[in-house]
């Protein structure tokens, strides 16, 4: 007998045997599909969430200066831009205004921002697709925004960002920086915060040092803090995700520690016969190790091909309901689908290798003890 | 036909299925690619610091820039508690001490 015609014999044996015990093969195969779907789900949707922040937000400030007053950011004097200005290796600096504006009618937060340039006439605003879409207005609709002085304060609408700009602009409305300083009472002179570029980014580290020595009472944070806090945000192995993970993965290991504690009593006559009638110790082990690979097989493809369905084919409804809380400006995006087969293989050996070891070691113990013994 | 050749068969199915769903990254990660750069060139014009994932708090809104203390703003012994903040974690600035 060949050694292939050997395997496909021992492999028609093992999926007889998994189908006479139908009932516990399914269920297992489902609640391990669903593991690997849960953790694939928060790998894909976090690396490709990682991936779409650091490429999008490469263009962010080189620098964002905060004045701190009591341990809360405060109006910015444009004064000190100038004394900014004045540190050597710092590029051009200018102010930034920007503020938070609560709409009661939604209940949500729109964040109102001054571009460097704006083209639009005084009383004309530039909105995003979410507030767009949640108040149910388009070009040209008069916006009305209570001022910080209580007066009513009638905004157009000038134009809508494109959809595809949702990630980052969902909430934005861009006003013009005399309306800006009505509507929230920011007087002249001061600004939300400053944003710089500096003419060597090697220079950063030194530059934000120098930054708090001449102005105490500034926070600098470089654009690889930006980076970083996405970076710690959509870290998989970090903050939700490790909850989640630490969940299934601890549900995972009892389930394999059950199995791993010892075989059940059909298994066992199952092995003694099939010593009894003449198997192998290996052959036994190939058997099982056939079985274990059906098992991971089809439910770790299963679970990655559903997650995979779940993030970027229907933008991860599961996470999207967190990410979303109480909010109902929440952006319609897909992610990019970016994959890394570093992190998939990570999912595989955490999902598989357990299993595997589960499935063996005891079958193996079974296996080198006498037939007569194991069928007792 | 044996079952040894339907597993194998099963195999090769889940096998194109992984190659289906890696064409399927491939081929639709250009047009996202382009408005991924068209979200940068907004996000260099307007010098935005961050991604409009949540807006429900201030500091899951902007939480590169979010004030140090953001979760416990309200009063000293406030908890957190918007559930983004439970997905959004603190910037590495402030994790570990």
């Amino acid at each position: 007998m060949s050694r292939i015609e050997r395997q496909r014999n021992i492999i028609d044996f093992t999926l007889s045997s998994l189908l006479r015990r139908k009932r516990k093969t399914i269920a297992l195969i489902l609640v391990y599909v669903l593991i690997v779907f849960t953790l694939g789900s928060v790998l894909l949707f976090t690396q490709a969430m990682k991936k779409e922040a650091s490429l999008i937000l490469a263009g962010a400030p080189e620098m964002v200066v905060q004045r701190m007053t009591a341990g809360r950011q405060s109006l910015f004097p444009v004064g000190y831009i100038d004394k900014i200005r004045a540190i050597k290796g710092v590029g051009a600096a200018r102010g930034r205004l920007w503020g938070y504006y609560f709409d009661p009618r939604t209940r949500s937060n729109f964040t109102f921002l001054v571009p460097k340039v704006f083209e639009a006439k005084p009383s004309e605003i530039v909105v995003g697709r979410g507030i767009a879409r949640s108040l149910d207005t388009s070009e040209d609709d008069l916006l009305y925004f209570r001022a910080f002085d209580g007066t009513r304060t009638a905004l157009r609408i000038r134009g809508v960002f494109d959809h595809r700009s949702e990630l980052v602009a969902s909430d934005l409305i861009l006003i013009g920086e005399r309306d800006f300083r009505r509507l929230f009472g920011v007087p002249e002179g001061y600004s939300t915060d400053a944003v710089l570029e500096v003419k060597n980014s090697k220079e950063l580290g030194i530059i934000a040092f120098k930054i708090t020595q001449v102005l105490p009472d500034t926070r600098p944070i470089r654009r690889d803090l930006i980076l970083g806090t996405y970076e710690a945000v959509f870290n998989w192995r970090g903050g939700m995700a490790l909850v989640v993970l630490s969940g299934a993965v601890l549900a995972f290991v009892i389930l394999a520690w059950d199995k791993a504690t010892g075989l059940s009593a059909e298994e066992r006559r199952e092995i003694g016969i099939l010593k009894a009638i003449g198997w192998d110790t290996s052959d036994v082990l190939l058997m099982k190790f056939w079985e274990s690979a059906a098992i991971s097989i089809t439910s770790f493809f299963a679970g990655i091909l559903l997650a995979y369905a779940h993030v970027f084919l229907a933008s991860a409804p599961l996470f999207a309901a967190v990410l979303k809380g109480w909010s109902v400006l929440y952006p319609k995006f897909r992610p990019a689908p970016f994959i890394d087969f570093y992190d998939v293989a990570v999912l595989f050996f955490i999902t598989v290798v357990p299993y595997a070891a589960a499935t063996l070691v005891p079958s193996w113990r079974a296996a080198t003890l006498d037939p007569d013994e194991v069928m007792r | 036909m044996r079952k040894s050749d339907v597993f194998f068969i099963w195999v090769g199915m889940n096998l194109v299925l992984a190659g289906a769903a890696l064409t399927h990254s491939h081929t639709t990660k250009s047009p996202v690619l382009e408005a991924i750069r068209q979200q940068a060139l907004l996000v260099k014009e307007l010098g935005l610091t961050d991604l409009c994932l949540s807006t429900e708090a201030s500091y899951t809104r902007f939480p590169a820039v979010a004030d140090l203390h953001a979760p416990f703003q309200d009063h000293p012994v406030c908890l957190e508690h918007f559930p983004s903040g439970s997905f959004i974690s603190p910037p590495p600035a402030l994790q570990g001490g």
